[in-house]
């Protein structure tokens, strides 16, 4: 690891995460603006609401990352988790042949 | 049309294995022309070959057909030659001839494999595959590597028997070896779903992937990332197409991967999730079965791979320069590696299919065709998982790679001929997605589909951005899961702790059980042996020496007993 620098990089910067936030969010607001100006063509008719489709990204998005996130405890484990039992494996007919 | 043209020896895979045998032998530095040139020219001589079924030749008895082209093999053996350069390119800098000859034995099976007109062929090439490809995982020569590839190899090999077991049955109930549509209503047939499942990687058959792809060489992983399991999604498309159980696993396959993509710290890990998800899509199209949902596929499949391949190139050069992928370690390398950063948004931009990159084109082909025919679930399903991919792929590995916090790494940007590939592999992403006619013109069916309505675009970036507005939100009110060391439990847990665990504690049981054994024997034999001596033995009633009057005293007892039985 070398010395941190003295100026942070461009995308360090506040100004400049703000900025990238606010266009995200003025992007979202002229799609969701955008509703009221195209014709649909809904398959299923539920995909034809009003803000199905940003609903359905916000939501799909939180659903996914929040329930992997609750999933985590169950799931994760040291890193060197398996490298034990592969060393145990291979170790095992040795430990055999001492003994027998 | 040339004499040579259209026998079997002059076929694109047999370019390849041939190519790869002879750098076997050549010098090094012609190890860089020769892996740019045999690509191009098998390419060349595939698209020289007219529609129609080559390389007749008998083998064991059979009549095999071992160059089928038609326009459903012809793009998958296309992207795979077009891969093939683009990996060599990539691998170009690596002096290790081991890994160059398995790159291009493993390009020529699977090429080999899809153009295969008949199972046997088609089982000579898949076992092919499994064979070449394990050597690029053991290039890595550690023992992690040797003991990942060997378990990698185990189930390429149980894939390969059941897909012969599956033809010999086939075989014996129709008397075709011929590889065309199979069905499920066989015994052949379902053994051969199972044999293209294994290496498909459907739902729990599905952790070979993430448990190899990861631990192969840094050009190793993006030559795996392209044939294998592309190779079972053709061999789905021709075998299955239409099959409806194909709907639901493709629509399970694109979800299940998302969430252990997301918690993965490893971003090699991550992209190979992200296949697994990618690979749904294409089931789910191939299981719909209309034209348009086979062009679909295949056109997904096509993009897939150079997306996919982009994406595994750009952590293959923070590997090679930094010697980590870990998400908890990394951070803050776009100002060491900038070129590397922006190729990697490109890979991410397109597997998430913004509009104007490849992804956009080719998925919305299978998501138009499942509302088309009226799968509901599956739509949905496919919708979800997109806001998934544009999580694991299309933030989380740019994100915590190049931006983040910075973790102080200052290395030199990855070597020219990454680069370079890096470069073209991002070009034809960007090519795709602006200018499709091309790709839509070499696929299977004629299709008239057009990606780019208003609706579908104001759709597609409504998905997407409302995703990415709540990836800031989350990640800004620190709901985001962090990156934190770690490895995952999957699949992969049954047969890499359980299976051995409980084979330990079988040989200690049966152990135990052998000693209790030999220690009642030994006691029992210490039983006898005191009795024995106590009768016979040198102090033993058999052995002592007696008075001749007791003896009398015996002999008239003896006596008198038997007059008194007889009287």
């Amino acid at each position: 690891m070398t010395q941190p620098q003295t100026r942070p990089g461009v995308f360090e910067r506040k100004p400049v995460i703000q900025t990238l936030i606010a266009l995200i969010a003025l992007i979202c607001a002229g799609l969701l603006a955008a509703e009221f100006f195209y014709a649909k063509h809904p398959h299923f008719g539920f995909d034809g609401w009003f803000g199905f489709y940003p609903l359905a990204g916000f939501v799909a998005y939180c659903f996914i990352v929040l329930s992997a996130k609750l999933a985590r405890p169950l799931l994760r484990r040291d890193e060197d988790y398996y490298d034990e039992q592969a060393r145990q494996s291979l170790q095992t007919p040795i430990e055999d042949d001492t003994h027998e | 049309m040339s004499d040579w043209l259209g026998h079997a020896l002059a076929s694109p895979a047999l370019v390849l294995m041939l190519g790869a045998l002879l750098i076997a032998a050549l010098p090094r530095w012609l190890h860089g022309v020769w892996l740019l040139t045999i690509p191009a020219a098998a390419l060349a001589l595939l698209w020289q070959l007219p529609m129609g079924e080559y390389g007749q030749l008998s083998l064991f008895g059979f009549d095999l057909t071992t160059l089928r082209v038609d326009g459903l093999s012809r793009i998958w053996a296309t992207i795979f030659l077009i891969a093939a350069f683009l990996t060599g390119l990539y691998a170009l800098h690596v002096n290790d001839r081991l890994q160059h000859v398995a790159a291009l034995a493993y390009a020529g099976a699977a090429v080999g494999a899809v153009l295969a007109g008949d199972l046997v062929t088609l089982f000579i090439f898949w076992e092919a595959t499994a064979i070449a490809s394990v050597f690029l995982i053991w290039a890595q020569r550690t023992i992690k590597a040797h003991i990942v590839g060997l378990r990698y190899l185990v189930i390429q090999v149980i894939s390969g028997l059941l897909l012969m077991m599956g033809a010999i049955i086939h075989y014996h109930a129709t008397g075709s070896i011929a590889f065309n549509h199979l069905g499920l209503a066989t015994p052949g047939g379902l053994l051969i779903f199972a044999a293209f499942g294994i290496k498909a990687a459907f739902p729990l058959l599905h952790n070979w992937v993430q448990d190899a792809y990861p631990e192969a060489t840094v050009s190793g992983t993006v030559i795996l990332s392209i044939y294998t399991t592309k190779l079972a999604i053709y061999s789905l498309a021709r075998g299955y197409a239409g099959t409806e159980a194909l709907i639901t696993i493709g629509a399970i396959m694109t979800i299940f991967p998302i969430f252990f993509a997301v918690i993965e710290n490893d971003l090699r890990r991550v992209l190979a999730y992200s296949l697994n998800n990618q690979l749904g899509f294409m089931v789910v199209g191939i299981g719909i079965g209309t034209p348009l949902a086979l062009n679909g596929a295949a056109a997904h499949a096509f993009a897939h791979i150079l997306y996919k391949g982009l994406l595994f190139m750009s952590m293959g050069a923070v590997l090679y320069r930094v010697g980590t992928v870990k998400a908890s370690e990394l951070g803050g390398l776009y100002k060491s590696m900038p070129w590397t950063a922006a190729f990697c948004i490109v890979g991410s931009m397109s597997i998430s299919a913004f509009p104007l990159f490849s992804g956009f084109v080719t998925k919305s082909m299978i998501l138009t065709a499942a509302a088309e025919n009226h799968h509901w679930i599956a739509w949905m399903a496919m919708l979800v998982a997109s806001a998934g991919v544009l999580d694991h792929s299309g933030i989380k590995v740019p994100f915590f790679s190049f931006f983040h916090h910075d973790a102080g790494f200052r290395v030199r940007e990855a070597p020219l001929n990454m680069l370079l590939a890096m470069g073209a592999t991002a070009a034809l992403c960007i090519g795709i997605g602006v200018y499709p006619a091309p790709l839509y013109a070499i696929l299977p069916f004629d299709v008239d589909y057009s990606p780019y309505t208003t609706t579908h675009v104001v759709n597609q970036l409504q998905l997407l951005m409302f995703a990415a507005l709540a990836f800031v939100v989350l990640f800004r009110s620190g709901l985001y899961p962090p990156e934190v060391r770690g490895v995952n439990l999957d699949t992969d847990w049954l047969y890499r702790a359980a299976l051995p665990a409980a084979g330990r504690a079988i040989h200690r049981g049966v152990s135990a059980l052998r000693a209790g054994l030999v220690r009642g024997l030994a006691q029992l034999a210490g039983v006898a042996q005191h009795w024995l001596t106590e009768g016979f033995g040198t102090n033993g009633v058999a052995a002592r020496t007696w008075t001749s009057g007791v003896m009398l005293l015996w002999v008239t007892a003896l006596l008198a007993a038997y007059l008194l039985i007889y009287y």
